[in-house]
């Protein structure tokens, strides 16, 4: 009876922190947008080109090497940065150059970006130069409709011909 | 709830058990794959499968506040300087692998939630790219990894935590274990733990129930920045770690053994709250750097009675700067008495102050009935031990549970934490 008791108090002395932990799990409700906002989300991981093209070993240079180390090219493995811009209605809203990952700037880059804009039909460029230098090799450009909450989310696949829109 | 307070960590140990218990039943019933993992949830039968999902996250946001609290009660009361230092820097790196375990806890849900809280992460680690997209299963199936190996990982470093204390309360009382989790059952049945529409990757997170416990820092982020984010608790983290050393070690004269009076019988090594004594060629050895200068060990020696005959009383193991010696001299100057009263330091209470009541040897209160006095009394502090195993041991001792005991001939009586002695 007496341990029944206990659990009876206990119980009740549980209440309010049950009641916050009930509340707070759940409330109050979030949102990265605000209100009649979408979003323009970038995203993707590439490897760039080499910073610097491989060069033929002259006859001289591989009889120096030791002979499981005679690669008829030298190739640096270090990796172009890539520039990004992305243009919204004309306008740059974003222009950054990414350095590859790795101690040897030899890994992939990655490019990630948020942008909110009001809910509604937008003109979107992406452009990307994955070389050491030059124009941008790649753009893509595409009008698109977004409701409010909605995501356009902007990737690209090198083997799928560059970026893609996804709404 | 102060009997909460004072087993918050205890009550950590049930609620990591819970969780386990409750995962266990829902990892049967999950379905590993990203095509299948939200459904297979949804499918659950409410009354059991759903109410335990309920119990596993509600359980995990009590252990966080739990954690939390047990964080700040001992930071509040002092206790992770000098001897504590060991078990206040291992429990810094377990509130990441609580929130850890939490999170990715989460994102096997796969649903909006799941994925404002993965896209977060990534964000936060600057790795976004990683799930903006299409995830693979393979990835996913790393989620589950880390949601198993993580806890495992946080078990293990409990482990850890409570490796310098005797006796460590890794089981909470049964009332309180059983009112917890029927607390949580309650919650289950009242509030449903209930799956966000499914990941969707055009769809960003608005008005999204948050779980504020666990999920914190990721709105914390969207409104600061990344960086404000991993300075904060980088931050955090680092004074908690450095806190030991920021603040003074208190200044304590460790106990010390007197090998001729050491007979190696252990109990010292038995009652130690902090796991400072051990036996080294069947003699007790303490390692200075634990030890509390409670007494509590001088308290356990067979060799702390004041009935010995030598003119010196030297014990196995005594407090160099408040010997059994001393405490003998103290009583002998009281007697006669109508009333002897020992108090435990802590309490400010009157009488004989000891630095705790488990440091009194209960034949000192035989001696003391014996030589003068007619009644002894013993009175503990009125709140948590300070030394974590005081109160318990004093109460074994004089209830003839532990040794050394009190004899036979005489009786006690308890009100409290107060015990009054008289000869039979």
């Amino acid at each position: 009876m007496k341990q029944a008791l206990r659990i009876a108090a206990q119980l009740a002395l549980y209440v309010p922190l049950m009641a916050l932990i009930g509340y707070f799990s759940t409330q109050p409700r979030f949102s990265i947008l605000g209100e009649g906002e979408a979003l323009l989300r970038l995203s993707f991981i590439h490897a760039a080109e080499r910073k610097q093209a491989c060069r033929q070993r002259s006859a001289e240079e591989l009889a120096r090497l030791a002979p499981n180390m005679r690669a008829a090219q030298d190739c640096p493995r270090e990796r172009a940065p890539l520039l990004v811009e992305l243009e919204v209605d004309g306008k740059v809203v974003l222009r950054r150059e990414v350095p590859p990952s790795g101690l040897k700037r030899d890994g992939n880059a990655t490019v990630y970006h948020r942008l909110p804009v009001p809910a509604g039909k937008h003109r979107v460029v992406a452009r990307l130069r994955d070389r050491a230098s030059g124009d941008f090799n790649y753009t893509k450009e595409e009008t698109v409709e977004l409701a409010p909450g909605r995501v356009l989310l902007i990737d690209f696949v090198a083997a799928r011909g560059g970026f893609v829109f996804r709404t | 709830m102060s009997s909460a307070l004072k087993h918050l960590g205890a009550l950590g140990f049930a609620l990591f058990w819970t969780l386990a218990a409750s995962g266990i039943y829902l990892y049967i019933r999950f379905d590993t794959s990203v095509s299948g993992a939200y459904a297979s949830i949804g499918e659950m039968e409410w009354w059991f499968g759903g109410v335990l999902r309920s119990v596993h996250r509600y359980a995990a946001d009590t252990f966080v506040v739990v954690t939390i609290a047990h964080l700040i009660k001992e930071l509040w009361q002092g206790r992770f300087r000098g001897f504590r230092a060991f078990s206040w820097i291992s429990g810094v790196p377990l509130v990441w692998l609580l929130y850890a375990s939490g999170i990715v806890g989460y994102w096997l849900v796969w649903d909006a939630r799941s994925q404002f809280s993965f896209l977060a992460t990534m964000e936060s680690l600057h790795m976004a790219g990683l799930g903006a997209g299409q995830v693979p299963d393979r990835l996913f199936s790393l989620f589950v990894f880390l949601h198993i190996g993580l806890p495992l990982a946080l078990l293990a470093g409990m482990w850890i935590h409570v490796q310098r204390l005797g006796r460590p309360a890794t089981l909470a009382p049964r009332v309180l274990a059983v009112g917890v989790v029927a607390a949580l059952v309650l919650l289950a049945l009242a509030r449903p733990a209930t799956s966000e529409p499914p990941w969707d990757p055009q769809a960003a997170a608005q008005a999204l129930p948050v779980d504020w416990f666990l999920l914190f820092a990721h709105p914390l982020m969207y409104v600061t920045s990344s960086a404000a984010l991993w300075v904060l608790l980088l931050g955090l983290t680092a004074v908690l770690v450095a806190l030991p050393w920021l603040t003074p070690k208190p200044a304590l004269i460790a106990a010390r053994v007197d090998a001729a009076n050491c007979n190696g019988c252990g109990r010292c090594v038995a009652d130690c709250p902090y796991e400072a004594v051990i036996l080294k060629d069947e003699k007790a050895s303490v390692f200075a750097e634990r030890c509390a200068a409670c007494g509590i060990c001088a308290g356990a020696c067979p060799s702390s009675t004041p009935f010995r005959s030598v003119q010196d009383l030297v014990s196995g193991i005594d407090l160099p700067d408040f010997t059994v010696h001393e405490l003998r001299r103290r009583v002998q100057a009281m007697l006669p008495s109508d009333e002897l009263v020992f108090s435990c330091e802590k309490s400010g209470r009157k009488g004989i102050a000891v630095r705790c009541l488990a440091m009194l040897p209960p034949a000192f209160i035989e001696y003391a009935l014996r030589s003068g006095a007619r009644r002894v009394k013993a009175l503990g502090c009125d709140e948590e031990c300070a030394y974590r195993l005081g109160l318990a041991l004093a109460q074994e001792r004089f209830s003839r549970l532990r040794a050394p005991r009190l004899r036979s001939t005489v009786r006690y009586e308890k009100l409290g934490h107060e015990y009054s002695f008289s000869l039979r």
